[in-house]
């Protein structure tokens, strides 16, 4: 029987505090029982003298100084591993929320996780064909990448993800396993229902993972959602050699949470209120994609995240594009011109692209083509410019080709059907289409070898 | 190990000791029972704090500290170079091997390998009179590298013994000297120091010798001294890590240290792959056989990410004392400097600019200070380089850490979103990079590669400023009514940008261009400026110009005349006076 602390010294927010602790350890998990009914999780998050500071799961409501009895696990957060996981759906904090019962498997792991060695990672090279143009085409998904959404409230970005878990599922060979590990931190309720029904849809509902943590449930848990997803995807990617798809969604939420967490606690803040380890706190979770030397599978993931007012220069967005290997932007400009997917090709980025495409992967015009429509399309942006400032009549004819151009590349090539499966060989082609539209000479980032065999 | 203390407050990777302890500054320890490497960063009347090199998850309070008696410190000897370290020079293959796939706490291995032996010449002989840094053994370290076991810079003293040439480990005696005082002391290849204290040499030179990289738009326009300090900042996705691994691969070093300080897992394991495969133009070996990486993905401790940047260039200099050319890599300073603010932010420091300690700048300059080309111990010549990448939040270029780097470097290589997003690589931009360098090495480039180089260098750079105030004009009322011989200064400048700032650095004739073809590429490219200006000067409109190909061809040049057949230029020149010809010909 172990001891029971009984009363606490604090509360503040989601934070608690206990004086007398003895043999704690930082991170470890702690049992709150409230009024000897309500049962409630923490985690210790500091630790000075014989005092612990506890974060508290499910918040702190109905929590007085003197209800609580609190024990020691001894642990820290662990989730419970098996390949039953798959078909489940869990709370923010890995307990089961569909009815089926606890997972039964004496293996748990501790969700923090740990990092990966360099040495043992197996560099990406695998291009998932997603059938989307402006990815495909433009910022080609990897086997193991990291490649968030980039996009704003209002926007498609969850059709796109769930655009890209359809079509993506369906592009692996038959003897692979594919499965999809979903985290929400956050989301609104028709959100996650939207994801669900979309897995439903599209038959794979028995290869997902859900964990879910809604607008209203409680914030804390949001910190944890995405490391218990990935604790599951690593299982299942390096142990049971699956390729998993990680759709984390929103990671804007993820972070005001942490602001939250971090203000309760009275830390220093640094940009925009956000703790000084955001940067750190975000690695730890995308850094948990990649490939491991000698294992089949492969943890491939898409974090969506709202940028705060549009911003791409907001600390969430711009710490996740230091760590994530490229990203995919949503314009609401392209949007409000009603062209799906909206992808605003120009800051969109895939780094592991490169290595992935030409020929053997995909085709060896590839990398020259997708080099020619940014720097086609960057200078449709400024005889538009200069549209605007003195008429599109006055522009010179190279201009005006440039505008046909862009018109064309925003409609055909970006813009498709959300069900519309389309090849890499359909989109190198309808990229040439469109690149005939300008004259040979304004087409410099390609070799002339290439230029002669598709011009 | 002596006990220190107890454990008595946690806060993330900073743990604190009660009361007053026998600990140092800057000392190493070793916490809880698992023995997490730490180092002392606090002391005061009744506590003690220290910084924690790996997780803390599962610590408790209680736990035992055990001091080291010695400041942090790295291990030098052979077996440093192709090699892959953490931040406090744990290889990381020996980890894979002890823990899996994953880093475990906890691990202690050996820096170096113990137990490999290394073919040993003994460059002393007894009754040699010694001092620090005078070289006693020479080991061919790879294919590419002699090192050069050296004393340590504090010691001195007449050589008693010696072992004869063969092989021994790294901690085998060879070599007895008699100290002044009269006590021996038996020397192996190995040297401890300290990572945060600059290793001692003789005096500094002044930078005169560039570091060449074969990268057009920096050996041309923006040169780096050997020994030089240049700062690479950019947003996401604007090409740092490309950038510096272009230098990383191709620059004429000696010696690369390639620091990962919280940069992505992948893209050290691209380096990996890469440098292991690739040939060094200049011995024909593996790339790696020069190379050390020091990898602290993000997702590592933080701690050990501040003291990975240290590590780096304590490493760097003891190459350097050998004489060797060093240049380091350090992507990103920006990772190092937020290592700096997160762990500030744990000890409840007073914040600056922010959020970033007030000590950032103090920081950064002593880290920048450390590169040089000196005179060393032993009186050889030797430099480090540092060139560090910068991720300016948002990629705003005013935020603290880019704007005091610029304070210390005299190297900026600023690049840019548009330029990038448009495609346009290397994205470093003209208008705002600079070079302080270049005075310095005016008469290294005149010697060496052609008397008209800087003239050439500096008519490039007045055309593309020329370009740009034009650029405001035709953003405003479009290129077609400006006068042509301003359309011709338009069409220059972009067969500069194209033909030769434009790099591709996945072709394999273009990804490495040698100074001598620089120089050509420029002729050319003024050539046609010249010739073309007389024709303009003369009456004949751009249209007509535009009619040949020959803006095409000059572009092409990077992709068309191979690197060793710089024969080719003399063709082009013919080209261009037959152009010439053939325009006023037709429109006389």
């Amino acid at each position: 029987m172990s001891i029971e602390y009984l009363g606490l010294s604090d509360i503040n927010g989601p934070l608690i505090a206990i004086e007398g602790v003895e043999g704690a350890a930082f991170e470890e998990i702690v049992e709150i029982t409230v009024d000897n009914k309500e049962k409630k999780l923490g985690r210790i998050v500091e630790l000075y003298k014989d005092k612990a500071v506890v974060q508290v799961f499910g918040g702190t409501d109905n929590i007085s100084l003197r209800n609580t009895r609190t024990r020691l696990t001894g642990h820290p957060l662990e989730l419970t591993l098996s390949e039953e996981l798959l078909g489940r759906t869990f709370n923010g904090i890995g307990e089961p929320i569909d009815g089926l019962g606890p997972i039964v498997s004496d293996l748990r792991r501790d969700v923090n996780g740990k990092p990966l060695n360099p040495v043992t990672r197996e560099y990406p090279r695998n291009y998932i064909s997603t059938g989307i143009s402006a990815i495909d085409g433009l910022a080609t998904l990897i086997r193991g990448q990291k490649l968030p959404i980039f996009s704003g409230n209002g926007l498609p970005h969850n059709e796109l993800a769930a655009q890209i878990v359809r079509q993506a599922s369906l592009g692996g060979s038959q003897d692979e396993k594919f499965a999809i590990v979903f985290a929400a931190m956050g989301v609104k309720y028709d959100v996650a229902e939207f994801f669900r029904k979309t897995f439903d849809e599209s038959g794979v509902s028995s290869h997902v993972c859900m964990f879910l943590n809604l607008a209203n449930d409680p914030v804390v848990e949001r910190l944890i959602t995405p490391k218990m997803a990935l604790t599951a995807a690593e299982y299942l990617a390096f142990e049971k050699g699956m390729h998993i798809l990680v759709i984390l969604t929103d990671m804007t939420s993820f972070a005001e949470a942490l602001r939250e967490v971090s203000s309760s606690k009275g830390e220093i803040p640094s940009r925009k209120g956000y703790p000084g380890y955001l940067y750190s706190e975000l690695a730890t979770i995308y850094e948990r994609a990649g490939i491991v030397e000698g294992c089949k599978g492969s943890v491939t993931q898409i974090p969506i995240l709202t940028m705060p007012n549009d911003d791409i220069t907001h600390p969430i967005p711009d710490l996740t594009g230091y760590i994530t290997e490229g990203q995919i932007v949503l314009d609401r400009n392209l949007h409000g011109q009603n062209i799906y997917p909206p992808v605003n090709v120009l800051p969109s980025l895939s780094r592991l692209m490169k290595d992935g495409i030409g020929e053997g992967y995909t085709r060896k015009d590839h990398q020259d083509v997708a080099n020619q429509l940014f720097s086609s399309y960057a200078k449709v942006g400024d005889a538009r410019a200069l549209a605007s400032v003195i008429g599109e009549d006055e522009l010179s004819p190279i201009d005006k080709k440039y505008l046909a151009f862009g018109k064309e590349f925003e409609t055909r090539f970006i813009g498709q059907g959300a069900m519309e499966n389309r090849s890499i060989i359909d989109t190198l082609t309808l990229g040439w289409e469109l690149l005939k539209m300008l004259p040979r000479e304004e087409l410099d980032r390609i070799d002339t070898k290439l230029l002669d065999a598709y011009y | 190990m002596e006990n220190a203390g107890t454990i008595y407050g946690i806060n993330g990777p900073i743990v604190y000791l009660k009361g007053i302890t026998c600990l140092k500054m800057a000392e190493m320890v070793y916490v809880g029972h698992e023995k997490l490497v730490g180092e002392v960063i606090g002391l005061t009347k009744d506590k003690a704090t220290i910084q924690v090199y790996e997780e803390t998850t599962g610590l408790k309070i209680g736990e035992p500290v055990l001091s080291s008696g010695a400041p942090i410190s790295v291990t030098l000897a052979p077996g440093i170079l192709h090699n892959i370290f953490d931040g406090i020079e744990r290889p990381l293959s020996e980890i894979a091997k002890a823990s899996g796939a994953y880093i475990s706490r906890g691990i202690s291995v050996d820096s170096l390998d113990t137990g490999k032996l290394w073919q040993t010449h003994i460059t002393v002989k007894p009754g040699d009179m010694l001092y620090g840094g005078s070289i006693i053994a020479e080991v061919p370290e790879t294919k590419a590298i002699v090192h050069k076991v050296m004393l340590p810079p504090d010691t001195q003293g007449r050589v008693i013994s010696v072992v004869p040439d063969g092989s021994y480990t790294i901690n085998d005696t060879i070599c007895t000297i008699q100290l002044s005082d009269g006590t021996e002391r038996n020397l192996s290849m190995t040297q401890h120091w300290p990572i945060r204290v600059p290793r001692p040499i003789q005096k500094r030179f002044p930078a005169n010798r560039p570091l060449i990289t074969g990268q057009r738009i920096l050996d041309t326009l923006f040169p780096i001294a050997k020994g030089g300090t240049a700062a690479v900042p950019g947003g996401f996705g604007t090409g740092k890590t490309m950038t510096q691994h272009q230098i990383a691969k191709w620059s004429d070093a000696d010696i690369i240290i390639y620091i990962g300080c919280g940069e992505r897992g992948n893209e050290m394991t691209q380096v990996l792959e890469d440098f292991s495969k690739l040939v060094d133009p200049k011995t024909g070996n593996p790339l790696m056989e020069r190379t050390t990486l020091i990898a602290n993905t993000s997702n590592m401790p933080v701690a050990a990410r501040e003291a990975s940047i240290y590590t780096g260039i304590t490493l760097a200099e003891y190459y350097r004392d050998m004489g060797y050319d060093v240049a380091i890599m350090a992507d990103s300073t920006s990772r190092w400097a937020e290592a700096l603010r997160e762990l500030s932010g744990r000890l409840e420091e007073m914040p600056a600019e922010e959020g970033f300690p007030a000590y950032l700048a103090s920081r950064l300059s002593a880290f920048y200070e450390r590169a040089g080309m000196v005179e060393t111990l032993n009186a050889s010549e030797g430099s480090v380089s540092i060139i560090g990448a910068v991720s300016p939040q948002g990629g705003d270029f005013s935020e603290p850490v880019t704007q005091n780097t610029k304070r210390f470097v005299r190297c900026f290589w600023g690049l840019d979103k548009s330029l990038a997003y448009a495609r346009h690589f290397p994205a470093i931009h003209w208008l705002t990079s600079y070079s302080e360098y270049l005075d310095n090495l005016a008469g290294w480039y005149t010697d060496n590669v052609g008397e008209d180089f800087v003239d050439c260098r500096n008519q490039l750079v007045a055309i593309l400023n020329q370009e740009s105030s034009l650029m405001e004009i035709v953003k405003l009322i479009g290129s077609d009514v400006l006068p042509d011989d301003q359309k011709l200064t338009l069409e220059i400048a972009r067969v500069i940008r194209l033909g030769f700032l434009q790099q591709n650095a996945f072709h394999p004739e273009d990804t490495c261009v040698p100074l001598s073809k620089q120089l050509k590429m420029m002729e050319t490219i003024l050539y046609l400026n010249k010739k073309a200006r007389a024709l303009v000067t003369m009456g004949m409109p751009m249209s007509v110009l535009k009619e040949s190909n020959i803006f095409e061809r000059v572009i092409a040049i990077k992709y068309d005349v191979p690197n060793d057949h710089l024969e080719l230029f003399d063709d082009y020149h013919k080209e261009i006076d037959a152009f010439y010809d053939e325009v006023l010909e037709k429109n006389a």
